[in-house]
């Protein structure tokens, strides 16, 4: 299905939300001047990490939730709250589960007013199409993840919506069903079994994204913004293994990993500068771990992303923000979709537990101002103690509560590891003393 | 197994009492204090109602039985119909919300049974001349009993309502109506279940202390086990006790067994996690009626008109548009004038109050009601403290073995149910007999009904703690005391608050029934604010029941919030086992 009509079907034009803090009038960007067409006969992809905001646009776009400036034009008409020609697949399935599959199937026929007989006869038949027959009086409970997305499914297709929203709609479930369920829808849009003029889906797996889209559009994150656009021409059925899919996957990564233009400087990576940088969770465990992979052999200190990606098992949503942890600490470079090992890194590598915690620490003194700024006030103090409220306090002047929340849980964790404060959780002090 | 243990109120609200708690005590002091003086002056007019006798003949025993248990249901529909008002309302709207939560707050920890008789009069003023009208009172002393923590739990729900499912209801253009029974209404229906579980036990016991009203010299009695109950008392006829005891086991085993399993075997379905294998409740009743065909198309038939209600809609077109987020000015204005008349109520509140306490009391009522709070104050410590050194242990044995908890874990809740205040008299005659101190033997009436909260939270606890941890400690040969002070208690600590906070509030309670218990013409009377509240209301001194009401709510609140709430946070945040 390659027919592009010329109009199209769904426009979003110059959309931008904002997070509203409880004090600041303005608010955090959350998503910046968001741009994008949906033509009939197309999947188109939006591809990011956590926190690039493509969770809240699809939501704008099928009217749930109102961007804060710029309109979501459907068929020549504004999108300002649910509309009946959109339907949405959820991440966790959403599904009710004081329902059975028959029940939350026709659930929203019934809520609209279809009568009973007509609703029951269009949710027989999609419960069909999706392939469910025999699973139309269980419960959610009883069924498995996959079965239960295809009542997810099923669920969204009985309306007979014109655009198809999917929210990650596999992540949630384990590799191999994720799969044959990808390959099963498909099948069906190949085949032009469904309702669907077009489909929208948020993904953080680049892999999915090149498998299935037409289009595939490239969030950057904080403030989320459309960095670029990649069109597949590969034909369906697409092979993981296939040069040309392989060479698609990793040009994405490549640019996926590309430093901002706007923002020069090696914390590019995350928002904020300095002390206001938004750091990211992830473990010691993480970073010594993809540390030591890219030391040992076959890499010898540089991977490519996507290989170590598929050796690790990790997702983009995982390794992304490992490596950039990593190159925030010099520990790393991330070039053109390459991780390579700094001389420090390579240290790190080579070194037993006690060296190894030894230099993180001080990395993380040089090059995390936040921790650095604990430490010393730490240092300053005659009682070695200080409340984390303060800073996080001071952080909520860069980003919102939720971010500066996370922020500080980052840097407790890391400085535990590098031995530079302790932290009591049930006070929310910091302390230089160790526990005896 | 149980229910699902529901969250703890985890709302987000200071835990030292703040200045809404005090705004809403005081309006709901006022508003006590003006019923009274209402009631003052419809006293002497109130003519003998010309209502059935009761006789001590058994025959009529299940009779009373249900009388007593439709009493029950009709105050439970009413608790029904205001959770669903009051909670929706308190949830949705921010500015009800602010007054609302409040007052159910405060109104939890209000001892309703004192008030019995100003409420008596105002409800024999709408019925003038019928029955109705005591029978409205009673009806309404148990709904005070229940409402409450129905009202909380149902308002949290409504409040966490997941994201993901409300989105889908929006997305099918749910009406608000249609919203309320296919995600909200389910959503709460576990918590709600567990509390309705709880009300229902409190119910039993506010029934039976309510169908004997005094008012004045008049005493009306209506027809019902807790009318058999206080005749029998009366003629000092300790057979007729207990038979009214074997009726009210039979009707607990009944209600029990007939609606209260089954409800929460076919309650299991709405619990939300999405993960089968959890033990499944059994019930044999629900299992007769799903496999007997015609049982099943009678629910069915049901289920199908419910589908039916649900869905319905006004025919008007869909709402396409959000709530659009302008309007601030409107929206402040509004403020303003909700903050004005909040003000003026308080204002009017406290100055009602002031005046009230001026002309009635003296400051050494006040003392002696603050003293004799402290006396039944260490009575609840002191119970609750030797219920939870002999039954923590015992339920810890009992839960560690799954097939005796299996048997016990139902047998605890059924005794929670069981109101033990028609056993009262058995326990003065021997006290009459024995010519014991009353001070210390009707003491443990206070815990008698309650202790098995304790039992079957942590029974609970105990078999839902881990066997992998289980067998850890065992594996490092943990034993003794380092096994129970480092292992299992901790495990059952979050199960033990939430069931001693029952037990505690429950005990408070009961101090008004169990501090003053009569037989025939003697009394046996134990110091304490139970006994104020109880020998005020019988000699119809309205400023000394407001008075002990408030203190003793005041020290109930007080308990909760310093000790029980940080106790919860800290079981939430430390010793959560997932």
């Amino acid at each position: 299905m390659s027919t592009l009509s010329a109009t199209p079907l769904l426009e979003i034009r110059h959309v931008e939300q904002r997070y509203r803090g409880t004090s600041g009038d303005e608010g955090i960007v959350i998503l910046d001047d968001a741009n994008l067409s949906l033509y009939e006969g197309e999947i188109v992809g939006l591809l990011g990490r956590s926190g690039c905001g493509k969770s809240s646009l699809l939501r704008i776009v099928s009217g749930l939730a109102r961007p804060s400036a710029g309109d979501v034009i459907y068929q020549g008409q504004p999108v300002t709250g649910p509309v009946n020609g959109i339907a949405m697949v959820f991440q966790s399935f959403a599904l009710f589960p004081w329902l059975s599959v028959l029940e939350n199937v026709e659930f929203g026929l019934r809520a609209m007013a279809v009568p009973e007989e007509e609703a029951h006869r269009r949710a027989l038949s999609a419960i069909d199409l999706i392939g469910l027959d025999g699973f139309e009086s269980a419960y959610p409970k009883e069924l498995s993840g996959g079965m239960r997305q295809r009542v997810g499914f099923a669920r969204a297709l009985v309306v007979n919506p014109s655009i198809l929203l999917m929210d990650e709609p596999f992540s949630a479930l384990d590799v191999l069903t994720a799969e044959t369920l990808r390959t099963d829808l498909l099948d069906l849009w190949c085949e032009g079994r469904m309702p669907i003029k077009s489909i929208l889906m948020v993904t953080h797996n680049i892999e999915e994204a090149v498998l299935m889209c037409d289009r595939i559009l490239i969030l950057s994150s904080n403030p989320g913004r459309v960095a670029s656009e990649i069109t597949v021409t590969l034909k369906h059925p697409r092979h993981r293994l296939d040069p040309e899919f392989r060479q698609l996957v990793d040009t994405i990564y490549a640019r996926m990993t590309q430093r901002p233009v706007t923002q020069p400087g090696r914390e590019g990576h995350f928002p904020g500068m300095g002390f206001g940088m938004i750091l990211p969770q992830v473990s010691t465990n993480t970073l010594a771990g993809l540390i030591e992979a890219v030391g040992a052999p076959p890499y010898n200190g540089k991977a490519d992303m996507p290989e170590i990606a598929r050796e690790l098992q990790m997702e983009i949503d995982e390794l992304f923000p490992a490596a950039e942890t990593l190159q925030l600490l010099r520990f790393a470079e991330v070039e053109a979709g390459d991780l390579h090992l700094t001389p420090a890194g390579r240290k790190f590598a080579d070194a037993d537990v006690d060296v190894r915690k030894k230099l993180f620490g001080d990395h993380l003194l040089a090059y995390v101002p936040l921790a650095a700024r604990i430490r010393r006030v730490l240092d300053e103090r005659s009682t070695h103690q200080a409340p984390a409220d303060r800073f996080a306090q001071e952080l909520e002047d860069y980003m919102s509560d939720r971010a500066a929340e996370s922020t500080l849980r980052s840097v407790t964790t890391w400085s535990r590891y590098g031995e530079l404060f302790d932290y009591d959780e049930a006070a929310r002090v910091f302390s230089l003393e160790n526990p005896q | 197994m149980t229910l699902k243990w529901p969250d703890f109120p985890s709302i987000k609200r200071r835990e030292v009492p703040n200045y809404w708690d005090f705004l809403a005590f005081t309006v709901i002091i006022a508003i006590f204090i003006a019923i009274a003086q209402g009631a003052r002056g419809m006293v002497a007019p109130l003519s003998p109602v010309e209502a059935t006798p009761i006789s001590l003949d058994y025959w009529n025993l299940p009779y009373y039985a249900l009388r007593t248990t439709l009493r029950m249901f009709a105050a439970l529909a009413a608790s029904f119909v205001f959770t669903f008002t009051y909670a929706t309302l308190a949830a949705k709207s921010r500015r009800a919300e602010m007054v609302l939560i409040p007052f159910l707050d405060v109104l939890q920890s209000v001892p309703v049974l004192g008030f019995l008789s100003f409420t008596v009069t105002f409800f024999m003023g709408l019925f003038p001349g019928s029955m109705m009208g005591a029978e409205a009172a009673a009806i309404f002393a148990i709904f005070t009993s229940q409402a409450w923590n129905m009202a909380f739990s149902f308002y949290q729900s409504l409040r966490t309502v997941p994201r993901d499912l409300e989105e889908v209801t929006r997305g099918f253009h749910l009406t608000g109506w249609q919203r309320f029974w296919f995600l909200e209404v389910p959503f709460a229906v576990p918590g709600l279940l567990w509390n309705t579980m709880m009300s229902m036990s409190g119910g039993w016991f506010f029934v039976v202390a309510s169908e004997a009203i005094s008012v004045g010299n008049t005493t009306i009695k209506l027809p019902g086990i807790g009318s058999y109950l206080a005749l029998a008392i009366e003629q000092r006829n300790i057979y007729a006790v207990v038979a009214a005891v074997v009726a009210m086991f039979v009707v607990i085993l009944i209600y029990d067994q007939l609606l209260f399993r089954p409800i929460i075997a076919w309650a299991g379905r709405f619990r939300v996690e999405l993960s089968a294998g959890q033990s499944a409740e059994e019930s044999w009743a629900l299992r007769i009626f799903q496999r007997t065909r015609w049982l099943r198309s009678i629910s069915d038939w049901i289920g199908q008109k419910f589908m039916w209600a649900a869905y319905w809609r006004l025919p008007a077109p869909f709402s396409k548009t959000l709530p659009n987020k302008g309007d601030k000015h409107l929206s402040r204005l509004l403020d303003v004038a909700w903050y004005a008349v909040i003000t003026i109520v308080a204002l009017y509140s406290i100055w009602q109050t002031y005046s009230f306490i001026a002309t009635e009391l003296s400051w050494g009522d006040a003392v002696e009601a603050i003293s004799v709070t402290f006396v039944t104050m260490v009575r609840v410590v002191v119970l609750l403290a030797l219920a939870t050194l002999f039954w923590v242990p015992v339920s810890v044995w009992i839960g560690l073995r799954p097939r005796v908890a299996e048997r016990l874990q139902p047998l605890a809740q059924f005794l929670a149910a069981f109101p033990v205040n028609v056993i009262f008299p058995i326990v003065v005659v021997g006290i009459l007999y024995f010519h014991l101190n009353p001070d210390i033997w009707l003491s443990p009436l206070i815990i008698l009904g309650t202790q098995w909260y304790i039992v079957f939270n942590v029974i609970a606890g105990a078999s839902a703690f881990p066997n992998d941890l289980k067998e850890a400690a065992a594996s490092f040969g943990a034993k003794g005391w380092q096994w129970w002070r480092d292992v299992i208690l901790p495990g059952v600590f979050p199960y033990y608050v939430t069931g001693a906070l029952t037990a505690s509030g429950g005990s408070w309670n009961a101090s008004i029934v169990a501090e003053y218990v009569r037989w025939g013409d003697d009394k046996v009377v134990a110091h304490g604010i139970g006994s104020y509240i109880a020998q005020a209301t019988e000699a119809g001194d309205y400023p000394k029941i407001v008075l002990g009401i408030a203190v003793m709510s005041i020290f109930v609140i007080g308990f909760n919030r310093l000790l029980w709430r940080p106790l919860f946070g800290y079981a939430e945040r430390r010793l959560r086992l997932n």
